[in-house]
């Protein structure tokens, strides 16, 4: 009796502290399996940066094309996303008053959806029925249930983000007439990015799956491809769009500052999700099947979401310069000095954001035509989504991971776990410098991306390839390094680091600004014309590659 | 929601510099003839054997110094191989694939493009420089797709 009426007590003090017991395991389950799948796939990670390099030949029951494939799947869709939902939910429960029960049990239901998604695809790799890559082309077909185990996945998603959706337009209802919380406006933004995003890939994989079994005898190739890149570039903006909330919002509450501006983070998150999809045929560049007019119509879309991003860099180092000068900082860059570099809830995401504008300035380019033809599926690629996605996104994850997790598992940051993590973004942004720097150079070489050693039988331009990929496989073996220490991180800080109060930070709005414009709410209209957009530069390209499509392919198994 | 004068230099100059690398794009693309490959021929890929010009793959002298290379990709291998051409021809590269979808890049040149099953895919390049370009395909194709190369040697 006495137990329950303590138990509810200290449940109640949570409640009012913004904190909800049953809403932090399920945020770190999440993330504790997201760490653990980074562990993995970072090691198979390794394996490939030193075959390249011709330091290791990998055994032919797991041979180059199963861990690449397991890599890219393992990283690119199943790490990002866990902890993308993760986060996110840990961010609902604690800027909304809790998850709804139903609500939880629906993250759950996800969750247990995306593991069993997880389970068919490995095991179909693993047996060396699928190696088709994450990217998974037609007409290399793969056994059946790999492509099963993707629905499951993306069921999983779809239920995660109609479970935020619920809780939003919960609040809403209860809030009438208020903006909802920055950090849930954000989430709105992602999840309905991954759900609309990914309906197409879906639609792909039900044309693969009766095709898969035999029911079918052929495949629209280019079809296929086209929708795949509708959720593939889709999922880079969520990613970005992940990310950049952390900066927003949590950023400037670390470094001791207020919010830049409430209203145009807004505009920043809407013009995301209405500028997004649009971009995907950049991936396509020098296919045949889709016109030079409409590839040059997608430059323009592609290019549409820098905008934003100019946006974002704006307010970030604008953020930094006021904090810094309220501080007392003097002269032009004197608040520089005013920043906690040895905090590294800090330090991360500001590698995170200097990266960005190589990794940004590169995209910018290779999105243009003529440039993406000198780069396209050369290693230059692989150096730019790195840059991007590895530097970029995953050490703002590292960076969110630092106080997220002792949040929710009721722990401290303790300064030793600080300095390990600045030593970690160290090695991580090194490593990085040198794999990335190196692939984007061999890449304008010529060397080709996704492919085991190989010197072409010593022909003398791939030998003169050879220097850089050893560069690159040392950045990979510091990777590694920095990989083991994030898990270690992860782990202490979940189950073993001194038990405490960690805040969740969040930047308060400057005093007396001026109020965010409500239509800024209207998130039917933004779905209406990010949804116009997508029609805008879908419709007629695939029309035209289902109405002029050859014969169709059948089945092929070339490994 | 009003901006910073700051902010609003920044965004145009940073807007200006992006229309101005989509009108240098558009420029080559359109005036220059130097769009990226996107021929739209299609073809049956089961039947490439009996669909010309693949019926008769090769490297065919059709002027002074300009040559057709009509060539079929299959895992692994480029058919014709080991193309010889002399310095300062300009060549029409005419490809397809037989299976699965490869690249075809010729290392030091801006010769890159996807081959699909089902589609032609067309591509030109002048050869200047004397010497042996490597032919490497470019998109994973199966086990032997880092075996999958030949060369031009170019004389
Ligand atoms: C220990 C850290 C890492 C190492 C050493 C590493 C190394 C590599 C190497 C060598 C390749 C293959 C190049 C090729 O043959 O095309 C590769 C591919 C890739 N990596 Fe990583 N990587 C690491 C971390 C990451 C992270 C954190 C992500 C994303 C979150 C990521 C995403 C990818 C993707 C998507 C591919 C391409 C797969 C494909 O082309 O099918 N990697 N990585
Ligand atoms: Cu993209
Ligand atoms: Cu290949």
């Amino acid at each position: 009796m006495e137990l329950v009426e303590k138990r509810n007590l200290s449940k109640k003090i949570n409640y009012v502290a913004g904190f909800h017991q049953d809403d932090a395991r399920l945020s770190l389950t999440y993330l504790a399996v997201a760490f653990l799948v980074l562990l993995i796939g970072g090691f198979l990670g390794l394996f490939q940066g030193l075959n390249r390099a011709g330091l290791l030949e990998l055994p032919s029951w797991f041979d180059y094309y199963q861990t690449l494939t397991a890599h890219g799947i393992l990283l690119l869709l199943v790490f990002t996303t866990l902890f993308t939902v993760g986060y996110f939910y840990a961010a609902l429960s604690h800027t909304l008053g809790g998850l709804l029960p139903k609500v939880r049990k629906m993250g759950w239901i996800a969750f247990g959806m995306m593991m069993i998604g997880v389970a068919f695809v490995a095991t179909t790799i693993v047996m060396g029925d699928a190696s088709v890559l994450y990217t998974f082309y037609p007409p290399m077909q793969a056994s059946p249930w790999f492509y099963i185990g993707l629905v499951f996945v993306v069921l999983g998603i779809w239920i995660a983000a109609f479970g935020a959706f619920i809780n939003i337009a919960n609040w809403r209802k209860n809030h009438r007439g208020k903006h909802t919380p920055l950090l849930a406006f954000f989430a709105t933004g992602v999840f309905v990015l991954l759900f609309f995003g990914s309906i197409g890939v879906t639609v792909e994989v039900f044309m693969l799956i009766p095709w898969a079994f035999g029911w079918t005898e052929t495949v629209n190739v280019m079809l296929s491809r086209t929708l795949f890149w509708s959720f593939g570039h889709t999922l880079v903006n969520i990613w970005y769009l992940t990310a950049i909330s952390a900066w927003y919002v949590v950023v400037p509450k670390v470094i001791g500052g207020k919010l830049f501006s409430d209203g145009l983070t807004r505009l920043v998150v809407i013009l995301l999700v209405i500028l997004n999809i649009p971009g995907g045929f950049h991936h396509q560049i020098i296919d045949p099947g889709i016109t030079e007019t409409w590839k040059f119509i997608h430059v323009f879309m592609s290019l549409s979401i820098a905008f934003p991003s100019l946006m974002t860099a704006f307010a970030m180092f604008a953020a930094f310069e006021r904090t810094g000068r309220k501080k007392g900082a003097k002269g032009l860059l004197g608040w520089f000095k005013k920043l906690p570099w040895g905090d590294v809830r800090f330090l991360a995401p500001f590698i995170a954001m200097v990266a960005f504008i190589f990794g940004g300035a590169g995209g910018i380019a290779q999105t243009n035509n003529q440039l993406n033809q000198v780069v396209h599926n050369t290693l230059w690629v692989t150096g730019h989504f790195h840059l991007t996605v590895g530097v970029t996104v995953v050490l703002t994850f590292f960076g969110i991971a630092y106080w997220l997790i002792p949040h929710l598992s009721k722990r401290e940051l303790t300064p030793r776990i600080n300095r390990l993590g600045i030593y970690q973004t160290i090695i991580w942004t090194v490593g990085m410098i040198f794999m990335s720097g190196s692939m984007h150079w061999v890449g304008l070489l010529g060397a080709p991306r996704r492919s085991s050693f190989s010197t072409y039988g010593d022909q003398a331009t791939a030998l003169s390839w050879d220097p850089y990929l050893f560069l690159l496989a040392i950045g990979g073996t510091l990777l590694i390094i920095g990989v083991i220490l994030m898990f270690y991180i992860a782990i202490h800080l979940m189950f073993f680091a001194p038990k405490g109060e960690t805040e969740f930070p969040i930047a308060e709005a400057e005093e007396n600004v001026m109020p965010t414009p409500k239509w800024t709410e209207r998130w039917g209209l933004w779905i209406v014309m990010f949804l116009a957009i997508v029609a805008m530069g879908y419709v007629v390209p695939l029309m035209d590659i289902i109405v002029n499509a050859p014969p169709g392919s059948p089945p092929f198994r070339t490994w | 929601m009003k901006m910073h004068r700051a902010e609003e230099i920044w965004l145009i100059v940073g807007v200006a510099i992006l229309v101005l690398s989509m009108v240098f794009t558009g420029y080559q693309a359109f005036a220059q003839g130097m769009a990226p490959p996107s021929n739209t021929e299609t073809l049956d890929p089961q039947k490439v054997d009996e669909h010309a010009p693949f019926d008769n793959p090769g490297v065919f002298e059709i002027g002074e110094n300009e040559y057709e290379v009509v060539m079929t990709l299959q895992a692994f291998s480029f058919t014709p191989n080991e193309i010889e051409i002399s310095a300062g021809s300009e060549v029409h590269f005419t490809l397809t694939s037989k299976d699965v979808v490869h690249g075809f890049q010729v290392a030091g040149t801006n010769i890159n493009a996807m081959v699909t099953p089902g589609y032609i895919q067309r591509i030109s390049q002048k050869f200047d420089e004397p010497g042996e370009y490597l032919v490497l395909c470019n998109e994973y194709c199966g086990a032997g797709h880092q075996l999958m190369a030949t060369t031009i040697t170019v004389k």
